[in-house]
């Protein structure tokens, strides 16, 4: 662990200020949804605190995650995370290639074994081991490897965190989630396709400065970030209270910015800080620019329907079918049970005996 | 199963299920008994037994003032239950598009808050009805468990539709999903229980107003 | 010799449902609306009165027979066969507990119509050898002697000499092509003569053709009454088979509810065929008469009165405009209950209850509700089209002991007459 400096060393080094330091604190605590009173904290516990190791493992994936995090919009967040972190290895953001680059992965984990954070984006192909390897080793082998000598695990984007696309029906690689596989260590999931920068430092910034991993729901996300649905923030919610709906993309009601619902909106069961920290600088989010939420930070988000059929409506499938094949069963055995009901009410009346009055009572006087 | 699986199979799978049980069993008991006919009819008629059917479909929707009086609890908490749940079910703007998805068209909704105190009034009726049939001697000397059962299954879906809206139950997927749940339990029992009689009656008030207006008497 | 099982009893229970009885039982909610409307439950406060409780023998079979659900729940013991302790059970709701008046009918909010379905449940109870005693040698005399009331033609001859004598009009009899022939209850020959009397002046003074027939003078129907389609097949054919010989173009019931139903509404059925000449109630017949002017009156009563509707005759008949039409003609003090009309309450003792000998108690204690309503208006006469009614009604002002005069409306009509030696 001595090899690496501690932060605060770290950022001198690179000439920055006291000043420039409690700056930074106060950029961390606000990412983490902290109050003010805890920044002296932060820098007292960031000051002596050895850079984090940490190893990215990158299986399954399109790279989005990594673009959602280099393009952040805090000038300072790409920098902060790597001012937190030493990022030991990355496919895509390291120089080095080949066995330069495994070799370092190496010796990370030998180096700080039991201290290095994984993080993970991308699914895990469990159909054929093959369908993905980096360096011939296939990535259920390669995270298993890694994961067995660190302290926690991040699963970045919603592949890692619940096999996102490539598990999407009829998931043809078998892709399947990090916490599927690993259940001996701890476990964070930062869902979103892509997920929310920010909340990727967060977390970082979080795991770094108290050591361990923030408080998760029930889906291991930071509840600082996906403790509510897009819906319970948005700004367009008290048109969903009014009953004001966009019935089209160019209508009157999108054009007054009333509520996507109807369009298909998923704000309502799609927990994440989209509608608050928004994206592009704060700039906007998708409700914003006239989209409703596709529930990408949910898992099944791919295969929950339509994005543009409302959230109420049934997931459709074979409905009308299913619907016309029950139609005419329920036509089929009513009729049947008809007919037998028709033939024992005629044999019924068949068996019919006359009654007389000789036959008014049990036991004829 | 996580709470969104459990979400996507009550939309997806569950739903599937309980349309096809609804639409089966609708048919199916329709059918049972509209096959079992009747007799042919020879007395001479004083009036149209046609006429006299839709008269008294539309007619005994209302009370008969006597009985009304004698009965108001029932009788308005009835109204009242019934009436919250052709609002509910039938305005609240999401219902709506359920239907717009099955039926091809659709209609406008109420604001969602005006729905939400429909509700629970709705509930209420429901509740006070429930208290009614366990205190009232007629209604507790005739009520079996099936009618327990189904005050049951219709409470439900108001209840957890009212604790969704509110997000009284988290995480609201999970409690969004136990309602269309209740709803989809609904539908399934609903042609094998006496919540049939929104169907039938249609027919049991035309034969009754037929046999009526047959002999020339407004039923 | 057969005798009556609950196997005959059952089947005939089969043979009754059909698409109204199994959309009625698949609509009950169990709202407990038609105890409201029954005088059994009103008056005596026990539930078991409930209309559809009483039914509960024809909704067993219908279930366990005629629906699939209902055999599935067999199959896995969920339901229990219908049994003869059962039936036996029923007796009493089935026939103590009811008069057919079909209040419960009117009432019921998915529309219901129970009092078809205890007419098809007194089949099966009378197959299955459960009709009160009251009942069955009712319809025992009915069929061996013409008349419920053991009423047999010499009887009726003599009365028939007694209102001559006192008219001085002559009562035809078996007369073939007369325009009308005139149907009279046991009750109207023993205790009520006034109403042929009534009638021999009407026919003279509107100058209408009329006869009695000897082989069928009889309107009663016990056969309708106990629920024995049977043997109310036998006593309709004998009414048809008389009309028809003597070429009659319209038979009219007399004043009796039941009469009406059994002849008007459910003779042409029973005997599979419409009928070839017109069946009316008297008072539809005195109404025409009023309606072409034909039937002319001369002064009113003067007394405060009001009329009880039969229930055979309003909500079971159609019958409810005619007889206020003809008290305004003769009644300048005319009121009406508080329910009339279509929504009357049945007296007590209709759909043969008053020939239950057992029922009499019950009888007089539903009677409270006439009673109460009768309190109410401060009445000095009463007024009916119904000869069962009023005895019924006057066996119950009786153990109230209360004096009311009780009057049939044909016979007020009469009373009023404008005779032609008047008119001269």
């Amino acid at each position: 662990m001595s090899k690496y400096p501690t932060i605060g060393e770290s950022l001198r080094h690179q000439g920055i200020s006291r000043r420039d330091f409690l700056k930074f604190c106060t950029a961390v605590a606000s990412i983490m949804a902290l109050p003010a009173a805890m920044i002296p904290k932060i820098a007292e516990a960031l000051e002596g605190t050895p850079k984090q190791s940490a190893i990215w493992l990158s299986f399954q994936e399109c790279t989005g995650c990594t673009e959602s995090l280099t393009r952040s919009h805090a000038p300072t967040l790409e920098g902060l995370i790597l001012d937190l972190i030493s990022l030991d290895y990355h496919h895509t953001l390291q120089a080095a290639a080949g066995t330069a680059a495994e070799s370092a992965r190496e010796a990370a984990m030998q180096g700080n074994k039991g201290n290095y954070l994984v993080i993970v984006d991308g699914s895990i192909p469990l159909g054929n081991l093959g369908y993905s390897t980096i360096a011939g080793i296939s990535n259920v082998d390669m995270l298993k490897e890694v994961v067995a000598g660190a302290k926690a695990v991040v699963a970045v984007g919603t592949c890692a965190a619940y096999g996102g696309i490539p598990h999407a029906a009829p998931n043809p690689t078998g892709a399947v989630s990090v916490e599927s596989l690993i259940t001996d260590k701890p476990i964070i999931n930062i869902p979103g396709c892509p997920p929310i920068p920010m909340v990727i430092a967060g977390v970082v910034a979080h795991f770094v400065t108290f050591g361990q991993l923030p408080h998760l729901d029930s889906l291991k996300r930071p509840l600082s970030f996906f403790g509510q649905t897009i819906h319970d923030r948005c700004y367009r919610r008290p048109f969903y209270d009014k009953g004001l709906f966009a019935e089209s993309f160019d209508d009157e009601g999108a054009k007054q910015g009333w509520c996507l619902y109807k369009l298909g909106c998923k704000g309502p069961v799609t927990y994440n800080a989209c509608a608050t920290t928004k994206w592009n600088d704060g700039v906007s989010f998708p409700i914003e620019s006239g989209h409703g939420c596709l529930g990408c930070s949910e898992p099944d988000f791919w295969d929950a329907g339509s994005f543009y059929k409302p959230l109420a409506v049934p997931i459709s499938g074979v409905i009308k079918a299913t619907t016309g094949y029950a139609l005419a069963a329920g036509a089929a055995v009513g009729v049947a049970s008809g007919a037998i009901n028709r033939l024992k009410r005629y044999q019924a009346r068949q068996d019919h005996e006359t009654v007389t009055i000789t036959d008014l009572e049990r036991n004829p006087k | 199963m996580n709470y969104i699986e459990f979400l996507l199979w009550v939309r997806g799978p569950a739903f599937q299920i309980a349309i096809a049980v609804l639409v089966f069993g609708i048919s199916f008991r329709l059918l049972e008994i509209l096959l079992l006919g009747r007799s042919p009819e020879y007395a001479a008629p004083r009036g149209s037994a046609v006429w006299g059917g839709f008269r008294t479909l539309l007619t005994r929707t209302l009370s008969e003032e006597s009985i009304f009086r004698r009965a108001p609890l029932v009788i308005i908490a009835g109204y009242v239950f019934h009436l919250g749940l052709f609002i509910v079910i039938l305005l609240l703007v999401p219902h709506i598009l359920v239907f717009k998805d099955l039926l091809g068209f659709s209609w406008s909704g109420l604001p969602t808050p005006l729905i939400d105190a429909i509700a629970v009034i709705t509930l209420l009726a429901l509740f006070i009805l429930l208290i009614n049939r366990i205190k009232h001697p007629v209604l507790r000397f005739l009520s079996t468990s099936a009618d327990y059962f189904a005050w049951v299954i219709t409470f439900l879906p108001l209840l957890t539709g009212y604790m969704a809206y509110h997000h009284m139950v988290n995480p609201y997927p999970f409690i969004l999903g136990l309602h269309i749940l209740s709803v989809e339990i609904l539908m399934i029992f609903f042609p094998f229980t006496k919540l049939m009689h929104a169907f039938t009656l249609v027919i049991a008030r035309w034969y009754n107003g037929a046999n009526a207006g047959h002999k020339g008497v407004q039923a | 010799m057969s005798v009556a099982t609950f196997e005959r009893g059952y089947n005939a229970f089969k043979e009754q449902i059909d698409a109204p009885i199994a959309s009625f039982f698949s609509s009950c909610v169990r709202c407990g609306i038609c105890a409201e409307a029954c005088l059994f439950f009103t008056e005596t406060g026990d539930p078991k009165y409930t209309p559809i409780y009483k039914l509960e023998p024809l909704r067993k079979v219908w279930e366990q027979e005629y629906t699939l659900l209902g055999k599935f729940k067999a199959l896995f013991g969920l339901t229990s066969k219908l049994t003869d302790a059962e039936l036996a059970e029923w007796k009493e709701l089935v026939y103590n507990g009811c008069t057919l008046c079909g209040r419960c009918s009117m009432v019921c909010p998915v529309g219901n119509d129970l009092v078809y379905m205890i007419r098809r449940a007194r089949e099966g109870m009378v197959a299955a050898g459960h009709a009160p005693e009251g009942l069955i040698n009712a319809s025992k005399r009915a069929i061996t002697t013409g008349s419920p009331m053991g009423i047999k033609l010499p009887a009726l001859q003599a009365q028939i000499n007694h209102v001559e004598k006192d008219t001085g009009l002559k009562i035809p009899v078996d007369e073939v092509g007369a325009e009308y022939l005139v149907l009279l209850s046991s009750m109207e020959i023993i205790n009520f003569p006034e109403y042929l009397e009534a009638i021999a002046k009407i026919m003279q003074q509107v100058g209408k053709t009329w006869t009695i027939a000897s082989a069928a003078f009889e309107a009663t129907n016990s056969g309708i009454q106990i629920g024995a389609a049977d043997i109310a097949k036998e006593l309709v054919n004998r009414v048809v088979t008389a009309a028809e010989k003597l070429q009659v173009k319209t038979v009219i019931s007399p004043e009796c509810g039941h009469a009406y139903t059994a002849i008007r509404w459910e003779g042409p059925n029973l005997i599979g065929r419409p009928f070839t000449f017109e069946v009316k109630h008297i008072l539809e017949v005195l109404d025409e008469f009023r309606e072409q002017g034909q039937l002319k009156t001369l002064g009113f009563e003067s007394a405060r009165l009001t009329f009880h509707d039969p229930c055979q005759l309003v909500r079971r008949g159609g019958v409810v405009e005619q007889p206020r039409h003809l008290l305004k003609m003769v009644a300048s003090n005319f009121v009406e209950m508080s329910d009339h009309g279509k929504m009357n309450w049945c007296c007590g003792g209709g759909g043969g209850h008053s020939a239950i000998e057992e029922a009499h108690e019950i009888r007089t204690q539903v009677f409270q509700r006439k009673k109460n309503q009768l309190e109410e208006l401060q009445v000095e006469k009463l007024v009916t089209a119904c000869a069962n009614c009023r005895i019924v009604m006057e066996e119950g002002l009786e153990s109230y002991e209360m004096q009311l005069p009780i009057v049939g409306l044909t016979e007020m009509l009469a009373k009023h007459l404008a005779t032609s030696n008047e008119n001269n």
